[in-house]
């Protein structure tokens, strides 16, 4: 098994065996879906709210889920970084490519399991299988890799007092405020819904929802905001982990 | 060839010197302890020794690899146990163990192996299947060593190993350090004096990145003119040039 694999597989224990990932991972989104879905079934027809219909509600749900793969992330990396566990890798033969892969491969099907989780949870709750549904599970993978970059780089320059406050507070509200899960990011328009619209929450929301609605089209420029985002955030993460590695 | 020797290894970080010309040659199976106040540069030491932190000027060989140009080669020739201790704390015993040994480029198989020879060689049979945070910390201490064992190194550090633990704990790693004499290279460093006396072959003591003094511990009493190694130590550190 090569070093990275190895890593890997530490790191995904790590995480598995945390309950902080059963809880914020699993349960919190499945708790959130059941509680919006129940207020949608007490809104009446007339009011034409369709943002909590369960075609709309779930990729919503599912993108706020994979935020606290940024949590997970950051915790882990701040946690080695901040104890000594750091001076044992650091001084093993593993290179900065292979601590990074490490630390991103376990988060990979940690985050599709809880999309599929969440979406297995939807069926539950009226929503009709297709294979859009696949689509939108597919769509979450570079969404995935978005909050996975997030993590990497809170991980890497936080502690891990700070990162909890980073991550598992900042970040998950501003992704939840800022995706139109909760609110039409329209209703409230102006310089609110333009500053929405330059983060990759609301991006990474509607390309679940065109991909369930199976306008393909609409689901490329997306995804490109959350690629982009992905991309630099995670070069960004890798420069300065490095940096931090190499310094004194 | 030496183990580790070093000539003229410095580290400034800005304008204080942290290791100050330090010129050491440590033979191959040797304890050898670093003694010294806080702040005296034994920590700075062992961090450039292991690669850990770049070297202002100067020069180290470790089994005749140089940290400046053969780091890779180094690191798989050694192993720290860091002050603290060191382990991952979700995973059981055997994992950890497996682990490192993973790291280090073992196979599966190999790593399944080594592990099984350290959990025998460390009594940790009962332990075994207990994730490292429910240990206490002399079983974490010792976990941390063995970890520190697995990968075969030939030059082991270990950071103030005894730090912290109760005197049962503290002779039972006694034991196991004196057991890897003349097998494997260790760099010891500690605050315990009775404990550089007790495990060393040679001692160096250090004062604000200098390297005072080495030799056996009745080595060092002879050159302070003193009866106790407490003594030797205070004067030695304390002197202003090197003997």
């Amino acid at each position: 098994m090569s070093r990275s694999l190895v890593f890997a597989l530490r790191n995904t224990k790590e995480i598995m065996r945390d309950i902080l990932t059963l809880v914020f991972g699993v349960l919190f989104p499945l708790v959130l879906l059941i509680l919006l879905s129940a207020i949608d079934r007490s809104i009446p027809p007339q009011a034409q709210m369709t943002l909590f219909e369960i075609n709309n509600l779930t990729p919503g749900v599912s993108v706020f889920g994979l935020s606290f793969i940024s949590l997970f992330t950051a915790t882990i990396v701040s946690k080695d970084r901040c104890t000594s566990f750091i001076l044992r890798l650091f001084t093993s033969p593993l290179k900065p490519s292979q601590y990074l892969i490490g630390y991103t491969l376990p988060l990979i099907p940690v985050s599709l399991l809880q999309t599929v989780i969440c979406y297995l949870a939807a069926f539950a709750l009226s929503l009709k299988f297709s294979l859009n549904v696949l689509l939108a599970v597919a769509v979450n993978i570079p969404v995935a890799l978005l909050f996975i970059s997030i993590g990497l780089l809170c991980g890497t320059v936080f502690n891990d007092k700070i990162v909890g406050g980073v991550c598992g507070a900042l970040l998950t509200n501003l992704s939840a405020w800022l995706s139109g899960t909760w609110f039409d990011l329209s209703l409230v328009g102006g310089t609110f819904e333009k500053i929405a619209n330059l983060f990759p929450f609301v991006h990474a929301v509607n390309a679940g929802r065109f991909a369930l609605s199976g306008e393909y089209l609409s689901i490329v420029p997306e995804l490109l905001w959350v690629a982009g985002y992905a991309l630099v955030i995670g070069a960004v993460a890798v420069i300065i982990f490095n940096i931090k590695m190499k310094q004194d | 060839m030496y183990a580790i020797k070093t000539e003229k290894l410095t580290k400034k970080y800005k304008d204080k010197t942290v290791v100050d010309n330090l010129d050491l040659k440590i033979n191959c199976g040797e304890v050898y302890a670093l003694l010294g106040v806080n702040g005296a540069g034994k920590t700075t030491t062992i961090k450039l020794l292991s690669c850990l932190v770049k070297p202002t000027a100067g020069k180290a060989w470790l089994m005749g690899k140089s940290i400046a140009d053969d780091e890779t080669e180094v690191k798989q020739l050694i192993s720290i146990s860091p002050q603290e201790t060191s382990v991952a704390p979700n995973l059981t015993v055997r994992e950890n163990l497996e682990f490192i040994a993973g790291i280090f480029g073992f196979s599966r198989k190999e790593a399944k192996k080594k592990a099984d020879k350290m959990i025998k060689d460390f009594n940790m049979a009962e332990i075994e299947k207990s994730r490292a945070k429910t240990l206490s910390g002399g079983w974490q201490r010792r976990l941390s060593i063995a970890m520190s064992l697995i990968s075969q190194p030939k030059v082991l550090f270990l950071d103030e190993p005894t730090l912290g633990l109760d005197v049962f704990a503290r002779r039972e790693l006694w034991r196991l350090i004196d057991s890897l004499k003349g097998s494997i290279t260790v760099i010891l460093t500690t605050h315990y004096l009775e404990e550089a006396e007790a495990l060393s072959d040679r001692i160096g003591i250090m004062s604000k990145g200098v390297l005072k003094a080495q030799g056996s511990a009745q080595e060092l009493k002879k050159k302070a003119g003193t009866e106790s190694f407490e003594e030797a130590f205070v004067k030695l550190a304390e002197s202003e040039v090197q003997l």
